[in-house]
Order: C-alpha cells, then sequence, then structure tokens
C-alpha cells in the first residue's frame, strides 16, 4: 500500500499549523512555504491522476484497517481529476491573492487556504460518508476564516448567514447519516452500495428518507435553487481571492451527489428509484434559469458573477439529473469549465474595482489598467456565456446532445438555450457600462490617480483563461476522458470490490459476516 | 422508552427549527444549539436502544453499537466548534452594525 493517496490531505495539513508557528509575522515567508505548499499538491495531483487515469482504483486504509470497520480513502478517475483541479485553481487563486496583496489585509490567510484545500481534497478522495462530513466540517470552517478575511461589518454580517445556513446544512448531513446508519448499518459507501441492495421493498421508508435528506444536504452546497439563498450575498462579500476559491466549494456538492447517486443509490436501484430523478431536472432548470435572470438583473459586479456561478451550477445539474452516462460525462467537462470560468471571473471582479469607487454598475471614469482588464472580462464573459469559440459553448453542446434523449428534451433546450441569451445580454450589458460608459465620464481631477493591478495579478487572471484555452483546444483528450470517468462511475463493481476485498486488519475476523 | 427518546428528538427539532425562524441572531444560534442536540440523540438511537449491554461483541447475544457513540462523540466537538465560531462572528457583526438581524437586507439600503 502506498502513502501517495493521503499526501494531498496531510500535506496542506501539516503546512498549515507550521505557517502559524513558524512564519506568524513574516508575510514574505508564508508566501513562499504557501507556494511551494500547492505547488507540491499539485506534483501529487498529477501522479495520482496519472496512475488512475488505466481505470485502476487506488486505496488507503488508515490504520490499515481493513473497509468497512476502517476509513478509507479511494481514488478514481473521478476524484483525482476533481484533486487536480482543486490544486490548479488554488494555484492561480493564492498567486493573485499575493500579487493583489489581498492576503496582507488580515491575519493567517495562507494558514487558513491550507486548511481550505485540505478539506476539499479529503472530501474528494474520502471513501466513507462520514468522513465526508468531516472533511465537509474542514472545509466549511477554514472558509469561515476565509470568508471574513479583512473583516468590515457589510462582510462580517454575510459571513453569519453563510455560518448560519451551512450549520442548517450539516445538522441535516447529520440527520441523513443517523438514518442510513439506522438502516443499513454502516457508512462505507462500497458497503452502501451493496447493503441497499439487499433491502427489501416492504422497508423502504427509511433509506428513501435517508436518501432525500442526503440530496437536499448536497444541493445545500451546490446552491441548486431553492436552497441557494445563502451564495449570492457571501460570494459576493467575500474576498475575491476567497471567492475565486469557493467556485470550488459548489462542485464539491456536485460531486458528492454524482459519486452517493451513482454507486449508493443509483438510478436503476427500485428501492429509492425515482426520487431523485424527478425532484432533481425541475430543480436544476430552475437554477439554471434564476441564475442567468440574476445575472441580467444584478446591479453589482459581484452580485452578477455569483449569479452566473449558480447559473452555471444549474447547467451542470441539468446534466447530472439526466443520470446516463452520457448526462454525467457532459456535466464533468461543464465542471471543470465552470469552475475555471467563475474563478477567472470573481478575480477579475476584484481587478475592476482599482481605480473605482465601488462594483455598481453605473458609469465612473475608467479603471487603472482598464485596457487589458476589458479583455480579459471579455474572454471570461464569452466562456461563462457559453458563445463560441470557448468550452463553454462545447460543455453546453454536449448537454444539449446528452439531454437529447430523455422525456424532458423539450424543457432543457428550451430553458438552456433561452438562460443562454439572457446570459450573453447580461454580460454584455455590464461589460458595456463599466468598460465603454467610462469613458464618457470626465475624472475628478483632485482624485489621486490610482495604482494599476500589480502584474502577478493579471498573471493569475490569465493563467485561468490560458487553462479555458486549453480545455477547449483539447476538447477530444478531455471529452473521451471525461467518457472514460462516466463509464468507471456506472460500472462500480471494481470500486467496490477493490475497497472490500484488499487484506487488512480484521479482515479474516469471524464478526465480518455477523450483522 | 422509544416513545420518550422519539419525542424528545421531535420537541428539540420543532424547538430548535422555530427559533432558527426568528431571524435575529441569539435565538438562531439557541435553535440551532437545540438542532445539534436533537440530532445527537438522533445518532445516538440509530444504534439501537438498549440498556446495561457491553459496547463490544462478545459471546452475549445482546450488546450496544459502540460505533454511533463514537460518531455522536465527533459531532458534538464539531458543533460545539461550530458554535463557538458563529457566536464570535455574529458579535463581530452586532457590535460593528449595531443590527443583530440575520436577513439579507438589499444592499441600497446599507448603503
Amino acid at each position: 500500500m502506498t502513502h501517495w493517496l493521503i499526501l494531498p490531505v496531510m500535506l496542506p495539513a501539516f503546512v498549515a499549523p507550521f505557517i502559524v508557528l513558524a512564519a506568524r509575522y513574516q508575510i514574505g515567508i508564508q508566501r513562499v512555504i504557501s507556494v511551494a505548499s500547492i505547488l507540491a499538491v499539485i506534483g501529487i495531483a498529477l501522479g495520482l491522476a496519472w496512475q488512475t487515469s488505466d481505470g485502476t482504483v487506488m486505496l488507503y486504509r488508515l490504520g490499515d484497517w481493513a473497509a468497512p470497520f476502517g476509513i478509507v480513502l479511494v481514488g478514481d478517475r473521478l476524484s483525482t481529476l476533481m484533486v487536480l483541479l482543486t490544486a490548479v485553481l488554488a494555484l492561480f487563486v493564492l498567486l493573485y491573492a499575493i500579487g493583489s496583496e489581498w492576503d496582507d489585509r488580515g491575519r493567517h490567510f495562507h494558514a487558513l487556504f491550507q486548511f481550505q484545500i485540505m478539506g476539499i481534497m479529503g472530501a474528494f478522495l474520502t471513501g466513507d460518508l462520514f468522513n465526508l462530513f468531516v472533511f465537509f466540517e474542514v472545509l466549511l470552517i477554514a472558509s469561515y476564516g476565509l470568508m471574513i478575511h479583512a473583516g468590515g461589518t457589510q462582510r462580517l454580517r454575510a459571513g453569519v448567514q453563510y455560518v448560519l445556513f451551512n450549520l442548517l446544512g450539516s445538522t441535516l448531513f447529520l440527520f441523513a447519516l443517523g438514518a442510513i446508519y439506522a438502516e443499513t448499518g454502516t457508512l462505507n459507501m462500497a458497503d452502501l452500495s451493496q447493503r441497499v441492495q439487499m433491502i427489501g421493498p416492504d422497508a423502504t421508508v427509511g433509506i428513501r428518507i435517508a436518501a432525500v435528506l442526503l440530496l437536499l444536504v448536497f444541493a445545500i452546497k451546490a446552491a441548486v435553487v431553492p436552497l441557494h439563498f445563502w451564495l449570492p450575498s457571501s460570494y459576493a462579500e467575500a474576498p475575491a481571492p476567497v471567492a475565486a476559491l469557493f467556485a470550488i466549494m459548489t462542485k464539491v456538492g456536485a460531486y458528492a451527489i454524482i459519486r452517493v447517486y451513482t454507486m449508493v443509490f443509483p438510478p436503476e436501484l427500485e428501492v429509492t428509484a425515482g426520487l431523485h430523478g424527478w425532484w432533481l431536472l425541475p430543480a436544476a432548470l430552475l437554477s439554471l434559469a434564476v441564475g442567468m435572470v440574476g445575472v441580467l438583473a444584478a446591479r453589482h459586479l459581484d452580485r452578477l458573477v455569483a449569479f452566473a456561478v449558480i447559473g452555471s451550477m444549474g447547467m451542470v445539474m441539468v446534466s447530472i439529473a439526466l443520470f446516463t452516462p452520457a448526462g454525467i460525462a457532459a456535466a464533468l467537462y461543464y465542471v471543470v469549465h465552470s469552475t475555471l470560468a467563475a474563478g477567472a471571473l470573481f478575480l477579475i471582479s476584484d481587478l475592476a474595482r482599482a481605480g473605482r469607487a465601488n462594483l455598481d454598475l453605473t458609469a465612473q471614469p475608467p479603471m487603472a489598467g482598464g485596457t487589458v482588464t476589458a479583455a480579459l472580462f471579455f474572454v471570461a464573459a464569452i466562456a461563462m456565456a457559453g458563445l463560441p469559440p470557448l468550452s463553454g459553448f462545447i460543455g453546453k453542446l454536449l448537454i444539449l446532445d446528452a439531454g437529447f434523449a430523455s422525456g424532458s428534451a423539450v424543457w432543457i433546450w428550451a430553458i438552456v438555450l433561452g438562460s443562454s441569451l439572457i446570459s450573453v445580454v447580461g454580460f454584455a450589458r455590464a461589460g458595456s457600462i463599466l468598460f465603454w460608459k467610462a469613458k464618457s465620464v470626465t475624472p475628478d481631477e483632485d482624485a489621486d490617480p490610482a495604482m494599476a493591478p500589480s502584474c502577478l495579478s493579471y498573471t493569475a487572471v490569465g493563467g485561468l483563461i490560458a487553462l479555458l484555452v486549453a480545455h477547449t483546444v483539447f476538447a477530444g483528450p478531455a471529452t473521451a476522458y471525461t467518457d472514460a470517468i462516466s463509464k468507471q462511475l456506472f460500472a462500480p463493481d471494481a470500486y467496490v470490490e477493490t475497497v472490500l476485498t484488499t487484506k487488512g486488519k480484521l479482515s479474516d475476523a469471524p464478526s465480518q459476516g455477523e450483522y | 422508552m422509544e416513545i420518550l427518546v422519539a419525542s424528545a428528538i421531535g420537541i428539540l427539532t420543532a424547538g430548535g427549527l422555530y427559533l432558527v425562524m426568528r431571524l435575529r441572531t441569539f435565538p438562531v444560534i439557541m435553535g440551532i444549539s437545540l438542532l445539534t442536540y436533537a440530532v445527537n440523540v438522533f445518532l445516538f438511537a440509530s444504534g439501537r436502544l438498549t440498556v446495561g449491554a457491553p459496547p463490544i461483541l462478545t459471546d452475549a447475544t445482546t450488546y450496544a453499537d459502540p460505533l454511533p457513540q463514537a460518531l455522536v462523540l465527533t459531532a458534538i466537538v464539531i458543533s460545539f466548534g461550530m458554535t463557538a465560531v458563529v457566536v464570535m462572528i455574529a458579535l463581530g457583526a452586532y457590535l460593528g452594525g449595531d443590527d443583530d438581524t440575520v436577513d439579507d437586507q438589499p444592499v441600497e439600503d446599507a448603503q
């Protein structure tokens, strides 16, 4: 058993307290350690993705206890892809935070950032539902700290809401876990997938409630309408680099839905048949519509981006809700695209703040460094709205194609295409107010000229945009890989077998078959 | 005993939900505390209610399931920490803004 699989979790977990203990007052040293740690995590993530790309399932037994008695970490194609995506996004966000000096506006940015990465990585890698809850809490408690980084009453108020909403979500998660344990006697996902099938058709009440509760919890994380209310104000008020990192947090919800509802409660499972499919698709279409209408209606650039995130999550969930191999593959392609695009847009909204009083969509004098910012906004908005030639367009085509065979194809096509039009209008309106109308306003002579954002900030945003372009250019290999992921997800036997039959402590204990 | 435990969970949850909807930080935090108590008892009961049985597998036919007890311990610690965090943030927001509603005010009003 190699120990590589746990390193994306352990490395940030050790680096964070080291930063607090050893470099508490030296922001320079903190920056170096933090970037080095993220670079190392990217290296490890690349190695893990390479290892699992041929379909092998990596298993790490904590304390060498065999599943289902011990907790296991499992790496397959899906989880290693998400780990890699998180690490890459984290690098650019971190570079931006350093370039814009956001990390120096409050204490402990880098330590909290590392803890956040630790939680997200753990959530993607774990093979145990209760452990998933614990990692959710790790990433949430770090995000509470990051969300109110640099303080300010407005931000603290948004923070209170964010924390309270997530506490309610955690409580719901625990109720769901208790119900699942009461019904099946296990919380290991691979073990669950076998035990759920053993439940007779006359005793399904408990497990059905548990399945729906769990879906609710993940839908809160993924900000599916009508559970999205926490997102706009908290993402808009959070510091820009933090909001950009949060772009991956909604995807944790989407990941958990894909993982649990393809393996534990697959669509063909009789006990919970029709439960999630019936509810999820309308909710997803609604969030797509609400998000894109929000883009058009927003009066502040940061709120506009937050609604764009809701809309793109809606798009992802539409594709997931089909629960077909093609649908999941399209959703995964879109997940990568929308994480990078949302991250870039949040960073750009911070670039646009240079020299402006606020982010209201009103005509104000041109911002410092406005030309480059405008160009970046143009590209990122094209990507987010799903216009050709960028990856948003390809992702949308894949989703439309996957939805064509479904019974509600009319709804899917109408809402996806209609909301795309609305979002194009919304982004065009925002861009023209911010960057063109600025020319018609004469700047105040007395005002100090604002500093243009630093080179490093532009590099960070440019890097994210370059990744989006690469995601478009290499769309062929990317879709082939997401197809492979979705094939692996719909044939979970290899996963289940690896987890349950690999020997460890207690493997041969007589008690295994008892309860 | 089942009725006692079940109704305790029900009453705690109902009280918690009522308080959460008050939209002022103090009642909301109290409500969330009540909800976490309810969920702790619920988790505890998910391993079935047994009296006077050892929490390990022995030759005896009845035993208390030890796993929910471990889960409850984890849940208690986490909810305790989270409550402390939310109290601090809520205090900061209240002292800064002299207002303890948890509502999302229109930004126009705030400026």
